[in-house]
């Protein structure tokens, strides 16, 4: 039996290097094959500054790279919002799309992509209907009287319900043969589109949320223990939770805009992570963080590689988010309420 | 450090304040225990004491100077609020929850430090806890869990020690165990300590003040003078008698319930 402390050093260097092998796997694995020699000579070109020439940089460099760069942002930041979001809400269950921010957002992607195509209006507006969405998921919560686990769920549902409308609504509006496809396969979930100046476009907003939820990442147990103990522990639990659901909102909302909706990876690789390293929050959030990203950049590859035409992310986050949740919900012990 | 309640009022709705005008002292290393039948206010008067509720009129004086607002008060006069044992969200270890205590001593931005850390094994060793300091809360008993809680009040370090019915729920032993317990933190940590009761015989045995608190009136002094038959009789519409048991060096009182004043009884 290993020590406490040796056994965290254990995972964190277990996911680490799963992390690092899956990272460079997926810079030569795909259709177009590359081997891992290659590979290496092409990443220390371009990191020189040595534009190379030829078929193989260009893919390595300017499709896998910025596309796996995007992976690890995008799994890093949906993890860590729903691990901070399901310990706010003191609820093992939610996710960011259970309190409606993914359907917000997206509602607010197409209505931008119907308007202009996909550009600046849209990352702006999927951001603003995605924090719009979870406020109003909470505010319809405490209409209650109370904030419960049921009525938080809910209220999401409902919310999410009426954005799934409008988006039906937008759908059958937009042009057929243009805006229509393109917000058909964009709200199905895609790495497709990763590009540098994607990443610059979301990259700053993912950082700055994942950096600020895991900076307040000892916090969010106090805050899990409801408002009650937390006043009593003298905390003043309004703020921090604001702030928490800001970020956290900013982060889905930003990976929304440029992914598409992809569920599962919020609600899943927390759990995952709790069964790895424990419940506190302060191991629990940067773990998320690296296993999200590791688990998005394997199934993006399997997107990718196995049929000619990409396979949607978000159907595969969900054929494999979905059973394996099966499986947890299986093994876990009766602490589920 | 004493803790001065002065004319308190609290309701939760504007026009029903359950709580009027309530004032005590507690002093320095002192027991006080309040007594009053169910849903009284007990547990709300500890809430406003200690600022997790606001009283709507009144005040508590700490050391002489009013509070404010808990959360901001709390850094500068620690009160150790200890909750009645409730299940939590996440099954945190023990270690876990304790650490929690040092939150009003550890920055939003901060993760617990060194001596956060060792404050957290000194109260967990203080209430006896170490043996099971990494098992999950889920896993403990009622009274462990309640031990959890008071260790995690301990690790704030605070200098008055607030509790709800820490006794309810526990068996004859886990009782004695407690009262035992929290003789031993006021007499050996120089802390003073108000706590909920339901049992007249914790209160006697236990406590230096009492306050027993009825619809409409509420009576605070001395344990020994405040408890007495007809006192019981009138604040819980019960006829008891209390006796006195030799025990060693020492006299025990003990609480008999012989029966109800209202004849459906």
């Amino acid at each position: 039996m290993l020590s406490k402390r040796q056994n965290l050093k254990f995972i964190w260097s277990t996911v680490l290097a799963v992390l690092l092998i899956t990272f460079f796997v997926s810079l030569f694995g795909g259709r177009y094959v590359i081997s891992p020699y290659e590979v290496s000579g092409i990443l220390i070109d371009g990191l020189l500054g040595e534009a190379g020439d030829g078929m193989a940089f260009s893919v390595v460099w300017n499709l896998r790279l910025p596309r796996t760069l995007l992976n690890c942002f995008v799994g890093a930041g949906l993890a860590v919002a729903g691990a901070a979001f399901q310990g706010i809400f003191r609820n093992p269950l939610v996710s960011p799309d259970v309190l409606g921010v993914s359907s917000g957002a997206a509602f607010g992607a197409a209505f931008g992509i119907l308007l202009s195509g996909i550009d600046h209006l849209a990352t702006v507006m999927a951001l603003l209907f995605g924090i719009v969405s979870v406020f109003m998921t909470y505010t319809l919560s405490k209409l209650r009287g109370e904030s419960s686990t049921l009525s938080l769920v809910l209220s999401g549902m409902i919310i999410s319900a009426v954005f799934s409308a409008l988006i039906s609504l937008i759908k059958y509006v937009a042009d057929p043969y243009d805006k229509l496809p393109a917000i058909t396969y964009w709200l199905m979930g895609s790495f497709a589109s990763a590009s540098y100046s994607n990443l610059q476009l979301v990259g700053v907003p993912i950082f700055l949320g994942t950096i600020v939820l895991l900076l307040l990442r000892w916090r969010i147990n106090i805050l899990s223990l409801g408002d009650e103990d937390a006043y009593s522990l003298g905390v003043n639990p309004v703020k921090t939770r604001r702030v928490i659901i800001i970020m956290a909102t900013l982060i889905t909302a930003s990976c929304v805009t440029v992914t598409g909706v992809i569920g599962w990876v919020g609600l899943v690789i927390p759990h995952i992570c709790r069964m790895l390293i424990g419940v506190d929050h302060m191991n629990l959030l940067p773990v998320s963080c690296v296993v999200g990203a590791a688990f998005m950049i394997i199934v993006d590859l399997i997107a990718r590689t196995v049929t000619a035409a990409e396979i949607p992310i978000g159907i595969l986050t969900a054929l494999v988010g979905a059973p394996f949740f099966a499986l947890l919900f299986k093994r876990a012990k009766g602490d589920w309420q | 450090m004493t803790v001065e309640v002065k004319h308190g009022y609290f309701g939760y709705t504007k026009n029903n304040e359950i709580l009027r005008d309530i004032s005590f002292v507690l002093g320095e290393k002192e027991i006080m225990t309040i007594l009053g039948p169910n849903g009284i206010g007990k547990t709300t008067l500890l809430k406003c004491m200690t600022g997790i509720l606001q009283w709507t009129r009144g005040q508590t004086l700490i050391n002489g100077t009013p509070m404010g607002t808990s959360w901001e008060a709390q850094k500068q006069y620690p009160v150790g609020y200890v909750p009645q044992a409730h299940s939590l969200s996440f099954p945190y270890t023990v270690r876990e929850v304790v650490t929690m205590g040092r939150a009003r001593h550890i920055g939003v931005c901060s993760v617990p430090s060194k001596r956060d850390k060792e404050a957290v094994e000194r109260a967990m060793d203080q209430v006896g806890i170490g043996a099971i300091r990494d098992k999950e809360c889920t896993q403990l008993s009622g009274g462990q869990l309640q031990l959890v809680f008071i260790a995690r009040a301990l690790a704030g370090e605070p200098k008055v020690l607030v509790l709800d019915e820490p006794e309810s729920h526990l068996d004859f032993k886990n009782q004695f165990m407690m009262l035992k317990l929290i003789k031993t933190l006021v007499k050996e940590h120089d802390i003073s300590c108000i706590m909920n009761t339901h049992y007249p015989e914790h209160a006697l045995r236990l406590s230096d003040t009492t306050l027993l608190l009825g619809k409409n009136s509420y009576l605070f002094g001395r344990t020994q003078e405040i408890i007495n038959e007809q006192r019981v009789k009138e604040y819980f519409d019960i006829e008891a008698k209390i006796l006195s048991v030799p025990h060693k060096d020492e006299t025990i009182k003990a609480f008999v319930v012989l029966g109800g004043l209202d004849e459906n009884l």
